[in-house]
């Protein structure tokens, strides 16, 4: 029993364990017994039971997720599952832990949801930055056919699962499940129309799961030590734990894994360290660049998918970026603009052509050439690329962050456009 | 059929279809541009966005977007909604920030969607004051424009090149708000429809580069419905004319044939309209001046006389498969039905009637475009549809998708929702299965193909309806093909709805019988399977606008294009009218030469300068088929009216005018509609032509539609500089139109309609407002008449007795750009043609000792070409491909052949090499399925 089954491996001073090592600490157990003794429908139910919720940033519910997928006599034989490793989000770097400091449980986490899905073929689709993480999980998937736990007839079970690491070429929008299925199959990494969705027709039109690296690592702690552990662990309304990293001007940046419920305070004072000296925070964005800022004043609240939502945000990746009291806010949400229209895939015209009028905008701002009327039409597009108004989240996502700070910090805005640019820089 | 509220009035709309297309049904105004009727939905634009409620009691409503939205029963929405009115004013305004302010010099004004749509999306202040986003643009080809600033990004363009028409070359670049529509270098567009992007590009990024040449608004153009000339698909077209000459072409929706789009042969071959080549005076030279002496000019008055003059005494007269039905009826009224002789060679004309008895069997039936579109499994026969009738190739790889439409039904994802339909079927495809001796355009959407000459072809199709049905003629083919032609058949058995799809081009009556063996196994299987006796799809394409109607014709009598050249050999004949045809393209060199030396007085009639009119003592100008009405029969035996567009110079008339007899101050006394009417008398067979003439006469009797927009310009002013008084507007007693900007626009008979607009609708798309609903028939538009019923005899298996052929195998290629006579005129299609030359395999190039690009001689006993090579990777292995272009006789090669190499130096390579740099092929294999 641990109380932190993501990290329990990790020790980002060594390297991460082979698969001896792993084995030894009771790793791929888990697999082991559900390949003999459980069905696909069991492992389902438990999952569903356990109260995982998906970690890549909407929270869904994964069992629910995965009961989309046909099975039975008349499925579609072929079947994929496809893990969204493309950690692009701004501020986030929680996965990068896990593919990097302990890679066997991302594999055996695959090994239970392909299992359960009944698919033969798994990708990773990574981020092609994270060189080191590809080196390492190539290692380990090669160990790992070694050792007869991937490849035909695993563990003399029947079950067939072949793994195929696949590096992206790099766009945010990859990390849209289904944006990355196209890049997946060569085609331009543009959003799919949802419905269908995925799990009736995904990768190459084939019934398809796809699930971010932090969720599937949840699957052999909720196997081996039983749903009941799982959602004890959590303090709060959610289960299990969450790994939660802090950026900006605190003393000790990093990522921990926390348990679901703990209140934000303890990951900014006790983790993060609490702010450096002389700097007081002003706000933070809670779960990466697509999420709404919160004040000091939320700083109790704890690290909830609804808490956080009810106060207005989202949890999303749980990884928090702080902004301090020196930092200009207009800059900070100016850069994330930037992003995110640099990012736009380009399909729908909301995002693609509002986005950079946004940035313009900010950056104007910033110059000196603010107008009064340049607020209206930013206000005007929160609406405009809200959800619902777009293909995909992107904007909407992009929409957070702004429609928070014109709120929260309005008289900065207006501060950029009377002292003719940005008061910070002066 | 399902009930829906729009702003508080309820429509019966279809539950399959979206709510974008079904609000466009019933004729609402809801803006778009990613969304295409025949593309379906993708969700790009965002500009279709209404406001939709849960039930009655929601008030607060959700912003969705139409097209992207089922048309259930029961939705209530609403068009007119705050939040969804300003989020469509919002879209347009963000579509609308890098667009250029060039409305005024740019093509598409006028007849912009664009424009149309951001008027109704009411945007009239650009508040975005920064740089905008600039692209440069590609230079791509004879055809397309291309300018890249205007785009606003609704990925049409990629949508029909690319998943609509196969195409390769042409793809969405770069990303966010720099995403660029165009080719990965410059370079010409290859597809056959490329210039389809016109239509479909809802602004001026893709326009028309011949209409640049001499362009004028779509308002002050002269229009009228009328039928494309490039093959005999039918394809129906509205050209556009201003002071004279022919503007353009654009598509004109027929439900059953075209629909939306045309192939690049028929939009861009109108150019040799305007053509230097035109035969624009009368010519005439005294039969004792031999060939040096010049002809003169004449003028029509002269120029009829003349004809009067010459053509007393014994006359014989020879037809064309590109006149009109009436001028071929005016030529053998004139010279009388036993002096009336073929304009086509005689393999076509014997192939056109073993075609003719085919359609007329029971239990075959020739399926209109639409239908080929329907198939799941078609079997093309040596035809190379895309080069000889394009339209229908694109209809068969519209049919390959017919499988994904069935994967898409049991997933239940509704048609409409295209890119959804494309990523669940990926490459899966109903059954295309080519037979040909190389490779073709439309091998990338075959499931099988089967590389063989001709002879081998007959033989392999004799083995698949063998292996249908027993009781077909045994085939001679070997064992080794006969295990992939038992495949086939078992997918042409297993099809709900197979086709046969096949053409004259081979001018094989052999091929053509074992075809028709081959659809009459399938149909027995059929019939014995199904109590339903369900029908088996055959059709041949045609290569000319009136191949059937001629072919047709000759049924009533008259003999073949070799007894009138025996004829004129002899010299037996007092005269001869040559009906608008090159017989150099029909006959051996041999033969024509020996007829003109009979000496008999030759009269031809026609549009362009060619070789054989060259030799006529009288040379009468022909009208072009935008400058004249005319009757014209497709592949199907679908007999349809083109309209006169305007009236050419008063020294060209239609052929039929110079045939029927004349005043010498009025003119011709006996108009076209007459030559029908006496012809439906004479044979029972045409009395469906009075259908046809009726949907005509009895409009005109009301208030006439203007061929001219009511924003026509400068009508007054056109001939100012030569003189100022009005000229009197031309008569047009027997048709419903006007040579006029007055009158009242037909809405009643929407296929007369001259050209597609409706009030805040300028550009094509306004056809909407003229169909029963998106997709479906114009109201009550005449869509012409079936001459061809199903009314012969079943006829037993005719066993084919091949004679193989002696010398080297060959067969003859056709270009979309070339083969056909007039659009070779066109200085666009020129620019993308390519002079004859010949295709051999690897093989066959090792054994000549032939290098790429090397040159071959070809020769009969009689004649010997030396021609350029072209090796290929798909191709019949001992036989040689022949392009004749316009240049080489194909009937002068069509006897026994030998080949041999020709020694040549680096020069030559390097000139045909360039020369092969415009062809283009494919050679690449099928996808797996």
């Amino acid at each position: 029993m641990t109380d932190l089954p993501l990290t329990k491996n990790i020790d980002m001073s060594r390297a991460p364990f082979d698969i001896g090592q792993y084995r030894q600490a009771q790793g791929y157990d888990a697999v082991l017994r559900m390949l003999k003794d459980l069905a696909p429908s069991d492992v389902l139910e438990m999952v569903k039971n356990s109260g995982l919720k998906g970690r890549g940033g909407a929270g869904f519910p994964t069992g629910l997720k995965w009961s989309f997928v046909p099975s039975g006599d008349d499925a579609p034989k072929t079947k994929y599952l496809v893990v969204n490793a493309d950690e692009m989000e701004p501020g986030t770097f929680k996965d990068r832990l896990l593919l990097e400091g302990d890679p066997h449980l991302l594999l055996e986490g695959m090994l239970i949801a392909a299992y359960t899905i009944q698919a033969n073929t798994a990708y990773i689709f990574l981020r092609g930055e994270y060189l080191r993480a590809e080196k390492l999980l190539r290692e380990a998937i090669a160990q790992a056919h070694e050792q007869g736990m991937l490849g035909k007839n695993i563990q003399g079970s029947g079950f067939d699962l072949e793994i195929i690491l696949h590096t992206s070429a790099g766009r945010y929008i990859c990390g849209e499940e289904t944006a990355l299925l196209n890049a997946l199959e060569g085609k331009r990494a543009n959003p799919r129309a949802k419905p269908p969705f995925p799990q009736v027709s995904g990768l190459w039109g084939k019934p398809t799961i796809v699930n971010n690296v932090e969720t599937l690592c949840n699957l052999p702690g909720i196997l081996r030590y039983g749903v009941d552990w799982y959602k004890a662990l959590g303090k709060g309304g959610d289960a299990g734990t969450k790994l939660c990293g802090v950026s900006g001007r605190v003393n000790n940046p990093g990522c921990w894994e926390l348990a679901l419920g703990t209140p934000i305070r303890e990951l900014l004072e006790d983790k993060a360290g609490g702010m450096c000296t002389g700097y007081e925070l002003r706000a933070f964005l809670p779960g990466g660049g697509s999420t709404d800022f919160l004040l000091p004043e939320h700083l109790d609240l704890t690290l909830d998918y609804d808490v956080i939502g009810k106060a207005g945000s989202r949890l999303a990746t749980g990884t928090m970026i702080v902004l301090d009291d020196q930092t200009c806010p207009v800059g900070m949400v100016g850069n994330l603009m930037r992003f995110f229209s640099h990012e736009s895939c380009g399909w729908c015209t909301p995002c693609r052509d509002g986005l950079p009028w946004i940035d313009e905008i900010f950056q104007r701002l910033e110059n000196g050439g603010g107008r009064a009327d340049d607020l209206q039409v930013l206000t005007d597009h929160l609406e405009y690329l809200g959800p619902g108004r777009t293909f995909c989240a992107l904007a909407p996502g992009a929409m957070a962050p702004l429609g928070s700070a014109l709120r929260h910090f309005r008289d900065d805005f207006d501060a950029h456009i009377h002292s003719g640019g940005c008061p910070w820089r002066k | 059929m399902a009930k829906i509220s729009v702003d508080g009035i309820e429509y019966e709309v279809n539950p399959a279809n979206n709510l974008l297309q079904e609000c466009l049904s019933q004729g609402l105004d809801l803006p778009y541009f990613c969304w295409h009727p025949c593309m379906g939905s993708v969700g790009a634009c965002r500009q279709c966005a209404v406001k939709q409620y849960r039930n009655a009691e929601d008030k607060t409503g959700t912003v969705v977007m139409a097209c992207m939205t089922p048309a259930s029963d029961g939705s209530i929405i609403s068009i007119n909604d705050k939040q969804a009115t300003d989020f469509r004013s919002h879209v347009i305004e963000s579509l609308m920030i890098s667009h250029p302010h060039d409305c005024p010099v740019c093509e598409e004004g006028g007849e912009c969607h664009l424009q149309d749509m951001t008027q109704m999306s009411g945007h009239n202040y650009r508040r975005y004051d920064f740089k905008k986003v600039t692209h440069r643009n590609q230079d791509l080809g004879p055809f397309i424009n291309h300018e890249m600033n205007r785009c606003i990004a609704c990925y049409r363009c990629v949508r029909f090149y690319d998943d609509y028409a196969g195409g390769t070359d042409l793809a969405a670049l770069g990303s966010h708000h720099h995403v660029y529509f165009g080719r990965h270098e410059e370079g010409t567009l290859e597809n056959e429809f490329s210039g389809n992007l016109v239509e479909v590009c809802p602004t001026g990024v893709f326009t028309d580069k011949t209409f640049s040449a001499h362009y004028t608004r779509k308002w002050d153009l002269q229009t009228a419905p009328s039928i494309c000339s490039g093959c005999g698909a039918g394809c129906n077209t509205t050209p556009g004319e201003r002071y004279g000459t022919l503007r353009r072409v654009v598509n004109r929706y027929h439900h059953d044939l075209n629909g939306y789009f045309l192939c690049d042969r028929g939009r861009f071959g109108y150019d040799a309209n305007n053509s230097t080549q035109r035969v624009v005076e009368t010519l005439f030279r005294h039969l004792q001046d031999e060939g040096g002496e010049s002809r003169k000019a004449l003028t029509p008055i002269e120029g009829a006389r003349q004809l009067d003059a010459m053509s007393s005494g014994e006359l014989i007269g020879i037809g064309s498969p590109r006149a009109s039905l009436e001028s071929n009826l005016a030529l053998r009224q004139r010279v009388g039905p036993q002096n009336f002789f073929s304009g086509m060679s005689d393999a076509q004309l014997s192939c056109a009637n073993e075609v003719i008895a085919l359609l007329q069997e029971p239990g075959l039936n020739c399926p209109d475009i639409r239908s080929v579109e329907q198939s799941d499994c078609v079997l093309v026969v040596c035809e190379d549809i895309t080069n000889t009738s394009a339209r229908i190739a694109l209809a068969v790889r519209q049919a390959t998708r017919n499988a994904a439409a069935a994967m898409a039904q049991s997933a239940r994802i509704p048609l409409w929702q295209d890119a959804a339909v494309r990523e669940l079927a990926q490459h899966s495809r109903s059954p295309l299965i080519i037979l040909s001796p190389q490779g073709t355009r439309l091998d990338d959407v075959a499931s099988d193909t089967f590389l063989g000459t001709v002879e081998q072809q007959i033989a392999f199709v004799e083995g698949i309806a063998h292996a249908i049905d027993a009781d077909s003629p045994a085939s001679n083919s070997s064992s080794s093909v006969d295990a992939q032609a038992a495949s086939i058949a078992k997918r042409l058995c297993a099809a709900a709805r197979p086709c046969i799809v096949s053409g004259i081009s081979a001018e094989s009556l052999d091929l053509i019988k074992a075809t028709g063996n081959l659809a009459r196994a399938l149909r027995e299987h059929r019939q014995r399977q199904s109590e339903e006796k369900p029908l088996v799809d055959l059709c041949f394409a045609m290569p000319e606008a009136n191949t059937m109607g001629l072919a047709l014709l000759m049924r009533e009598g008259g003999g073949s294009l070799s007894s009138a050249l025996s004829i004129l050999a002899k010299g037996t004949a007092d005269a001869a009218i040559v009906l608008e045809n090159d017989l150099y393209r029909r006959a051996t060199t041999d033969a024509i030469d020996a007829a003109l030396a009979g000496n008999t007085p030759l009269i031809a009639i026609d549009q362009l300068h060619n070789a054989f009119n060259a030799k006529a003592h009288l040379l009468l100008p022909a009208t072009s088929m935008a400058e004249q009405g005319g009757t014209w029969v497709n592949y199907e035996g679908r007999a349809q009216h083109s309209y006169q567009v305007f009236q050419p110079e008063s020294k060209i008339r239609a052929s039929y005018e110079w045939l029927v007899p004349s005043n010498p101050v009025s003119g011709p006394t006996v108009h076209g509609d007459t030559l029908l009417q006496e012809l439906v008398g004479e044979s029972a067979s045409y009395a469906p032509l009075l259908e046809l003439l009726s949907s005509r006469t009895g409009v005109a009797a009301l208030m006439k539609s203007p061929r001219q927009s009511h924003r026509y310009s400068g009508r007054t002013a056109m001939h100012a500089n030569e003189h100022v008084h009005e000229t009197k507007q031309a008569q047009d007693p027997h048709s419903p139109l006007s040579f006029s900007m007055e009158g009242m626009l037909l809405q009643k008979d929407a296929s007369l309609l001259s050209a597609a607009w409706a009030p805040a609708w300028n550009s094509n798309q306004a056809i909407s407002k003229f169909q029963e609903e998106i997709n479906g028939e114009l109201k009550q538009g005449n869509k012409g008449v079936h001459l061809l019923t199903r009314d012969g005899a079943q006829r037993p298996y005719k066993k084919v007795e091949y004679v193989p052929e002696e010398g080297m195998a060959k067969y003859f290629i056709d270009q979309l750009f070339g083969s056909e006579e007039i659009s070779a005129a066109s200085p666009a299609i020129q620019a993308r043609a390519v002079p004859a030359y010949v295709c051999i395999s690897h093989e066959l190039a090792q054994s000549i000792g032939v290098q790429q690009h090397g040159l071959l001689r070809l020769s009969t006993n009689r004649y010997s070409v030396e021609l350029p090579v072209l090796i290929r990777d798909r191709i019949a292995a001992q036989c040689v491909g022949i392009y004749c272009g316009g240049e080489v006789s194909r009937a002068d090669l069509a006897g026994k052949l030998s080949v041999e190499a020709v020694p040549q130096d680096s020069n030559v390579l390097a000139s045909s090499r360039a020369m092969f740099s415009n062809l283009v092929i494919s050679d690449t294999l099928p996808r797996e399925g």
